[in-house]
């Protein structure tokens, strides 16, 4: 229990994907105007990136494993999640428009993102138990659901602020995310991964 | 000719994906620690939307676009295998260090925007000078931050002493808050010099319209 917990806490603060991985940057820039979206597409981001991580370990283990076939990781992976991705997103539609009103349209936006692929191909690298690889997902999510939070929050404050004219939009949100992570830096070495 | 250099040359700076699209910020950030790097994600990016744009461009006619968007995924990821496997075989230690950015190259939102708005629509040759140029745009921005990052991080540029003895290196500048911190910098005086050349324009035409009317 004490190693899932370890793994968990660590993919969430140490080895937050957003802070001191960078992945997942174009959507945490992009969407982190905005506080409600912020909250959505971290929910979205953590279940997408948590089946696709339990779908992937199931192909990377009894097939391509098996058959000797790691160098076609990559393609699979991308295949793989971009379809389960569209799929999921046409059921939400058809049974469910409540919720695809809410997340619908940040389901398109992650099928083929970095930090979707990310999760499963490190999964496939460590070697990572069926269980574990979720658990390592989840957090992941936790962590990039963490991160645009904080980031959203900080940016609707800032928009009180007078920030020079030159540094407003990107320039100033890479600073302030440039803060976060010296802050979360401070979690380094707190978990021996 | 010139027309092609338009191409080429509208990806390096008007159009620069780092700094002026603000698009595959991921790698910009994560191996740009050190000048060498920077240089091998920035050719191996390269590479990978110039053969895009190539095939892409070469089987326009055959594909249905409404599933376009997965062909030109498949597409990539077999290229990115490719490079994958060849600096595996040749350059071993390098795609260690590269590691899972390599595979990720995969989807960077420029390749696909490059195939989908360009190459799709237009005969070879252009598609191959758009992904150079967009290509070369995005290795020099990389090897540009990589410079800068390692010459204050550790005092060198691709590993030869720069700065003296005595230069306490910048950790900060390799570590992650360091790199967020100089692209938006970076940003911020690209948009700096759009500002001054902007006005330089407005203040130009200002000066005829007034030598006009004396």
């Amino acid at each position: 229990m004490a190693e899932y917990f370890t793994l968990f806490m660590g993919a969430v603060i140490v080895n937050n994907f957003v802070l001191t991985r960078f992945l997942g940057l174009c959507i945490f820039f992009g969407v982190s105007k905005n506080l409600n979206a912020s909250v959505g597409m971290g929910m979205a981001v953590t279940s997408v990136m948590t089946i696709s991580s339990g779908l992937a370990w199931i192909v990377y283990n009894y097939i391509l494993h098996p058959f000797g076939l790691t160098f076609l990781t990559t393609v699979v992976f991308v295949v793989l999640i971009a379809s389960f991705v569209q799929l999921l997103e046409m059921i939400i539609r058809k049974h469910a428009p409540t919720l695809y009103n809410l997340w619908g349209i940040y389901l398109v936006l992650i099928a083929t993102n970095c930090i979707v692929l990310a999760v499963p191909l490190l999964n496939a690298e460590s070697n990572f138990t069926f269980t574990k690889s979720i658990v390592h997902a989840i957090g992941s999510g936790a962590g990039f659901a963490l991160a645009i939070i904080l980031m959203a929050s900080l940016r609707e404050k800032l928009q009180y602020a007078d920030v020079p004219k030159s540094l407003q939009g990107l320039g100033i949100a890479f600073i302030l995310a440039g803060m976060l992570a010296l802050a979360f830096f401070g979690f380094s070495g707190m978990i021996p991964l | 000719m010139k027309n092609l250099w338009e191409i080429f040359y509208k990806g390096v700076f008007a159009q620069n994906p780092i700094f002026r699209l603000a698009l595959s910020l991921c790698p910009a950030l994560a191996v740009t620690s050190t000048a060498t790097n920077a240089l091998a994600m920035g050719l191996s990016v390269m590479f990978v939307i110039t053969s895009n744009n190539v095939v892409v461009s070469l089987f326009r006619k055959w594909v249905n676009p409404k599933v376009r968007v997965p062909v030109y995924i498949t597409s990539i990821a077999t290229i990115v295998t490719l490079v994958q496997l060849v600096l595996e075989a040749y350059f071993p230690i390098l795609f260690k260090e590269l590691s899972i950015y390599l595979a990720l190259i995969v989807v960077f939102a420029i390749i696909l925007a490059r195939a989908e708005v360009f190459a799709a629509k237009n005969t070879v040759v252009p598609s191959f000078f758009d992904g150079f140029g967009m290509g070369f745009g995005f290795a020099l921005a990389m090897v540009a931050i990589g410079i800068i990052r390692e010459l204050f991080g550790a005092g060198t540029i691709f590993g030869i002493q720069i700065m003296g003895s005595s230069y306490d290196p910048a950790l900060i500048m390799i570590l992650p808050p360091g790199g967020f911190i100089l692209i938006g910098l970076m940003i911020a005086s690209f948009n700096l010099i759009g500002e001054y050349q902007d006005k330089a324009k407005a203040e130009k035409r200002k000066l005829a319209i007034q030598r006009g009317e004396a």
